[in-house]
């Protein structure tokens, strides 16, 4: 186990030279001057030339990359050029907001979808089930941007219960964590439910219900237990998307979180903070992917047998 | 039909399942009986209804698609369809056992075998979590796997080995009612050879009553005291192991031996019976075999045959074969209908 888990870390290099590259390369291509972009409309020819020197940004594209990689072997990912800060203080600011953001949801995913499924699986058609099931495809097809307006609206304006921005007291992050949530609500919901719709089936559970076991042992214990184990791949999934930071929630209630950091890094060419972003998004989604998968072999013996 | 006591008495068993299309009648209108101590082959085609009646008798047909629609399941004496669920739970596993037709897909693939039969064992008998652990362990070594394998999973065990795990789990309430669903279908010829050995010497051991529920009347032959032939949901021929062989009188389970390779006898072809299993959502009327039957005439396609007592025990489902009996023994009432 410890070696597979070794492997799957030192695979995390390759992963990181692939991505690191391709940003890299998209960078490189995208029209847009970030020395236009941080000197400003005003600046002289002088000065714009004088900053893409210092940078480096007349350097053949290999060089340019070389220089990169060799820096950031030894722990160097630069400093972005709005603000003069390291790449790396400025995303472990905006970090703790993202992650924060993203437990809260897909505990609040986890906590009611789960058992959604559950009740609506065991309860198939019912009223219950019917109900859950068009709130599932509402919450799917229902644009953050409007759901987090509405929620602002309802709760913050008409209300006035829950602050509609920042992100520091528990009051303030319930609106942004729902807001957030309701899509992976839905997943989580409509997964399980068709997950454990499967387990039910299934010749085992018949047998356990033939040695006279209590229904609701049936349920919990034996089926799922089984039932569980694809959802956790979505929830694994989709918490590893929400590392990278929620753009359009993050920016309806203010929160500096990584995915605001990354859209205006964009906008501004601001290269090093776009590079070190995506890197280091690129690195938390490995690493919770290999937690999924640890998780997947802690509740899956069959798949922990070929972990070696 | 003769006194005897009898730990079941099915009477007038109908089990349908709703699909897109119509309604499955798997079983319609069954009767059958066993005693206590006996053994009772059930033998019939794929789709014949067999392990419908078995889930029927356990109260576990799955609802939806599936409903027990009439009749009676007399065990000791009690209907099974009019107990609760929570009475129906302490005779599962306590008192009738299953061992289920696919061993590969019984056994919870996430929880290790120990903990499956402890299960049983801890819901029928008073005893701490360790007893019945240690219980478990006594089981799987009376059907032969050794007690270092006890705490493995499912997956890392053979399909000969899973078997015999689902009948440690079916055996360790010591069950007086044991169906077995095609228990050696799953098996290569030598571990059924095994799994039979084994289930002939627990049943010296603990005395059940056997449902043996198969294709295969060989295992029929070896094992079985009673033989009941099922055809589209009904049974249509019940009798002594004995008089069955020696004297078949339904034309469906005379196609059936006849259809049993016979090395004495070099016939090129075998007799296999004509025709296909009737579609289940839209069973021919009267006899349901009357389109493939060699000796049906007009009549058999109007009124659906009642069991006749030939000789006693032995009851057959065809007016047309039964008929110049009829004067010596009579029209039995009661017992098919
Ligand atoms: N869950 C179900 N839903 C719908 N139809 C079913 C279901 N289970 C069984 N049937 C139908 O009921 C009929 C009887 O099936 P059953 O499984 O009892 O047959 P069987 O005699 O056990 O066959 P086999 O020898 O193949 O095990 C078949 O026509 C089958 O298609
Ligand atoms: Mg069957």
């Amino acid at each position: 186990m410890l070696k597979y888990i070794t492997r799957r870390i030192l695979f995390l290099l390759p992963i990181l030279i692939g991505v690191s590259f391709i940003v890299f390369t998209l960078l490189y291509l995208t029209p847009g001057d970030p020395a236009r972009m941080v000197l400003g409309d005003q600046a002289t020819e002088e000065a714009v030339r004088e900053f893409r020197d210092k940078e480096g940004l007349n350097d053949p594209f290999l060089v340019q990359y070389g220089r990169y990689v060799y820096k950031a072997v030894q722990g160097d990912i630069g400093r972005s050029y709005m603000t003069r800060l390291p790449v790396a203080r400025e995303i472990m600011n905006a970090f703790p907001y993202t992650v924060k953001l993203a437990l809260f949801s897909m505990l609040i995913a986890i906590v009611l979808g789960i058992p959604f499924g559950i009740i609506s699986a065991i309860k198939q058609y019912s009223l219950f089930d019917s109900v859950m099931m068009i709130f599932a495809m509402v919450g799917l097809s229902m644009p953050v941007f409007w759901l987090g307006i509405l929620l602002i609206l309802f709760f913050s304006v008409h209300l006035r219960w829950l602050p509609s921005s920042g992100f520091n007291t528990i009051a303030a992050m319930i609106l942004p964590s729902v807001t957030l949530a309701a899509q992976s609500i839905a997943i989580v919901t409509r997964m399980t439910r068709s997950s454990m719709l499967e387990v039910v089936r299934q010749d085992y559970i018949r047998t356990v219900r033939a040695k006279g076991q209590k229904e609701s042992v049936v349920i919990w214990r034996h089926a799922l237990g089984n039932a569980l184990i694809p959802v956790v791949t979505v929830v694994g999934l989709q918490f590893g998307n929400l590392l990278g930071g929620a753009v359009l929630t993050e920016s309806i209630f203010s929160i500096p979180g990584v995915g605001r950091l990354m859209v205006d890094a964009i906008k501004m060419r601001d290269y090093p903070l776009v590079q070190g972003g995506v890197l280091f998004i690129a690195v938390a989604f490995s690493l919770v992917n290999l937690l999924v998968d640890l998780l997947y072999a802690w509740l899956d013996p069959r798949i922990k047998a070929q972990y070696r | 039909m003769e006194d005897r006591k009898l730990i079941l008495d099915i009477q007038d068993l109908s089990i349908q399942y709703r699909v897109e299309g119509g309604t499955v009648h798997a079983v319609e209108n069954l009767n059958l009986a066993l005693g206590y101590g006996e053994n009772l082959g059930f033998v019939g085609e794929t789709g014949a209804g067999k392990t419908t009646t078995a889930l029927g008798i356990m109260r576990l047909v799955p609802d939806p698609p599936g409903r027990i629609t009439s009749g009676r399941i007399l065990f000791e004496g009690a209907d099974l369809l009019r107990k609760t669920e929570d009475e129906m739970r302490s005779i599962r596993g306590g008192k009738i056992a299953m061992i289920f037709q696919d061993p590969m897909t019984s056994l919870n693939p996430v929880m290790t075998v120990d903990k499956q039969i402890a299960e049983m064992v801890l819901l029928h008998n008073d005893v701490t979590e360790r007893q019945a652990l240690d219980r478990a362990v006594e089981m799987l070594e009376l059907v032969g796997i050794r007690s270092e394998r006890a705490r493995d999973y499912p997956h890392q065990f053979s399909g000969g080995m899973k078997q015999r795990v689902v009948i440690a789990i079916a055996l360790a309430c010591n069950p007086i009612l044991l169906i077995a669903d095609e228990p050696t279908t799953a098996l290569d010829v030598t571990i059924q050879a095994q799994v039979l050995e084994l289930m002939r010497e627990l049943r010296r051991k603990i005395n059940t009553s056997l449902v043996m529920i198969t294709h295969d009347l060989g295992i029929v032959a070896e094992m079985c005291d009673k033989v009941a032939i099922m055809y589209a949901g009904r049974v249509v021929e019940y009798a002594t192991t004995e008089a069955l062989y020696n004297r078949p009188v339904h034309p469906y389970t005379e196609g059936l031996f006849n259809s049993i390779p016979d090395i004495d006898r070099d016939e090129e072809e075998l007799k296999v019976i004509q025709g296909l299993m009737p579609d289940p959502t839209n069973l021919p009327s009267g006899c349901p075999f009357h389109p493939r039957c060699p000796y049906a005439v007009e009549s058999c396609s109007r009124e659906a045959p009642g069991m006749v007592e030939i000789e006693p025990g032995h009851l057959v489902a065809c007016p047309v074969r039964t008929e110049h009996r009829l004067n010596s023994v009579g029209w039995k009432g009661g017992a098919g209908r």
